[in-house]
């Protein structure tokens, strides 16, 4: 198998209070599919994926044991080496579309600077190519859109001005962290819409944060689920709901109400308790006090079992327990 | 943006008027003015006469009608004590007080902006804390005592700039920079905390994500949504610089309009008082206008209410 576009293996990210937000993360994303990064808030999904931008608010460190991007070690990249990348040849878009655009500055002002100091293009040209991404994210009457400001856009429409910009300089990779949890329904399935055929048409690899299985089902080719800090399962998407191996991910699975499978009246699943916040040097698993099937090994080191193909998971239990599925 | 502006020039228009009518009525409230422009020693008979001279013996709402009639023209009447008009005196006096304003306010932000900037830019580390005692000195230390040790040093010691009088431009230097002082403690944190605040804003992790560089992100990204809550201020500071600098106008022999007001004040020269409380007023009122229309210009969103 070729290398993966992005590689981060052993990703570490600690605050300044002492919180470990990720421990040792490994993620592998492949050029031209979608990785879910999928679990609860405060698991460390969004933290990761500023670590992998190195935007990491102040007080935040960051180690990997591995990052690298289309062959280039991230961790050894000056700042300013880090900045020729960012927005070039990967670019994020965020959860909240109304307060990610300045508000001083126009849709196509905030547009160009991004093409003109990646491409070194000129103005001329940065505007057309900005006027045509706008055309692309299915906006119409873009160079109307270009003189506008933020304020005078819809949360939706802003969205999309956010995915237009990403893409004004053809990355290989966007991170996508939450970009339709701030949208209300019909406009979060147009956005995904949106995402899942720029993704097709662009040929490119998408790391797609998200809490919603659903949307996870749709759109994704593998899937992370993290927790606590530690991807504790990761598979192909129809593998990953087919046969859940972490009790956590089919804790998840169970909340979610699957058409055909849920009788009418049967109670939807539900996880108790909250996601713990752990400090640098917890042991063991982080979901062990909210397990049904923990023990005491539980506390020490887990092995991580592969259950198939590209499909492991990091668990005391073997494979294929399906049998005690009832119990969760 | 029309709408805006008629708004704003109509509560501009409606501070002016009030002001006017304070103005009048606070020099009436200090007293007979009869008898204090007619002298200590001046005779009951005297003092009537001055009353009718001056036109003091109509009631109040005529007196004021015609003060604002003329006023309103730019005829402020006669000084009792310069005797001259007092128009003209204020003529010759507000070029000195405008462009010691200016200067302040030029060196001030020249100063204050830089520094909250990089207070901002080094939050919590060595540079901020140099900058933060920096203001602290600055808020602590008295505009006169400061122009006395300038004096010293560039006056007499090193002989650099001229110590009084309003000749070159190099007598606006030293008063420029103590005048300043005044308006630097406030502006730099004021720049800081606007700094801090837009940093930590969503928009600044686009602009970082979108690979800019640090000085694009500063300077272009955060600086001009903090300067918003500066521009009001400065334009508020200029106003004090202009009205209140009756201080440093006479540390360094400067004549312009405070200096001026401090005089007619001690000699009851109430045309010239009001005169200069109304235009000191007026140009407050122009310079807020004058804010707001400045922010418009950083604010879109200021636009469209």
């Amino acid at each position: 198998m070729s290398e993966a576009l992005l590689d981060i293996a052993g990703l570490r990210v600690t605050f300044a209070g002492g919180t470990a937000a990720v421990r040792g993360t490994a993620i592998a994303v492949n050029r031209g599919e979608t990785h879910c990064l999928v679990g609860e808030s405060g698991c460390g999904k969004s933290v990761s994926a500023l670590a992998v931008m190195n935007l990491l608010a102040r007080g935040a460190s960051r180690s990997a044991d591995r990052l690298r991007f289309a062959g280039e070690d991230l961790l050894s990249l000056s700042d300013t080496g880090m900045a020729r990348l960012r927005g070039n040849r990967m670019a994020m878009i965020f959860q909240e579309p109304m307060t990610s655009l300045n508000p001083a500055y126009t849709v196509g002002s905030q547009m160009t600077e991004v093409h003109r100091r990646h491409k070194g293009s000129s103005r001329q040209v940065a505007t057309d190519r900005a006027a045509e991404m706008l055309a692309r994210v299915g906006i119409t009457a873009p160079g109307m859109r270009l003189g506008q400001f933020p304020h005078q856009l819809s949360g939706g429409l802003r969205q999309r001005v956010m995915i237009a910009m990403a893409l004004m300089c053809d990355p290989e990779l966007l991170i996508a962290d939450e970009p339709t949890t701030a949208l209300d329904v019909t406009v979060q399935a147009q956005i995904l819409r949106l995402l899942a055929g720029l993704q097709r048409d662009l040929g490119l690899a998408v790391l797609l944060i998200t809490h919603d299985l659903g949307i996870v089902a749709r759109v994704a080719d593998r899937v992370s689920v993290m927790y606590a800090g530690e991807v504790v399962e990761s598979a192909r998407t129809n593998d990953l709901f087919a046969r859940p191996q972490h009790p956590y991910t089919r804790g998840l699975l169970d909340c979610v109400p699957v058409p055909g499978k849920i009788r009418p009246g049967e109670p939807l699943g539900s996880i108790p308790g909250v996601v713990p916040r752990v400090r640098a040097g917890f042991q063991g698993c982080g979901f062990r006090d909210r397990c049904a099937f923990a023990m005491p090994e539980c506390a020490a080191e887990v092995p991580r079992h592969a259950a198939g193909e590209a499909h492991d998971y990091l668990c005391r239990l073997a494979a294929d327990w399906s049998g005690l599925r009832g119990a969760a | 943006m029309l709408r805006f502006l008629i708004r704003r020039l109509i509560v501009a228009l409606l501070v002016a008027a009030t002001v006017l009518t304070l103005a009048f009525a606070l020099t009436r409230l200090s007293g007979d003015l009869a008898i204090s422009i007619a002298g200590p020693n001046a005779t009951q008979q005297d003092v009537e006469l001055v009353r009718k001279a001056y036109g003091l013996d109509r009631p109040l709402i005529v007196q004021f009608g015609s003060w604002v009639g003329r006023a309103a023209v730019g005829d402020f009447g006669e000084s009792y004590f310069f005797k001259q008009r007092v128009a003209s005196l204020i003529g010759e006096r507000m070029p000195i007080t405008v462009t010691l304003g200016l200067v302040g306010l030029a060196i001030a932000l020249a100063i204050s902006l830089p520094l909250g900037v990089l207070a901002a830019a080094q939050e919590g580390r060595l540079a901020d804390r140099i900058v933060q005692g920096i203001t602290l000195i600055g808020q602590a230390m008295p505009s006169f005592w400061l122009g006395l040790i300038l004096m010293i040093l560039f006056g007499i010691r090193l002989g650099w700039l001229p110590v009084s009088g309003t000749g070159s431009w190099q007598h606006f230097v030293m008063p420029g920079i103590v005048l300043a002082f005044t308006a630097v403690p406030a502006l730099t944190r004021l720049t800081r905390s606007g700094m801090i605040q837009a940093l930590s804003s969503d928009y600044i992790r686009t602009a970082r994500a979108k690979g800019l560089s640090r000085l694009s992100i500063l300077l272009k990204h955060a600086l001009r949504n903090a300067a918003i809550p500066v521009v009001a201020i400065a334009a508020v500071q200029l106003g004090f610089m202009l009205g209140g600098s009756i201080v440093i106008e006479s540390v360094f022999a400067l004549h312009g309009v405070g200096f001026l007001a401090w005089e007619s004040i001690g000699k009851n020269d109430f045309p010239v008082v009001q005169a200069v409380v109304l235009v000191l007023a007026v140009i407050y009122v122009g310079l807020t206008l004058a804010a707001d229309l400045v922010n418009a210009v950083l604010d879109p969103r200021l636009r469209g209410q």
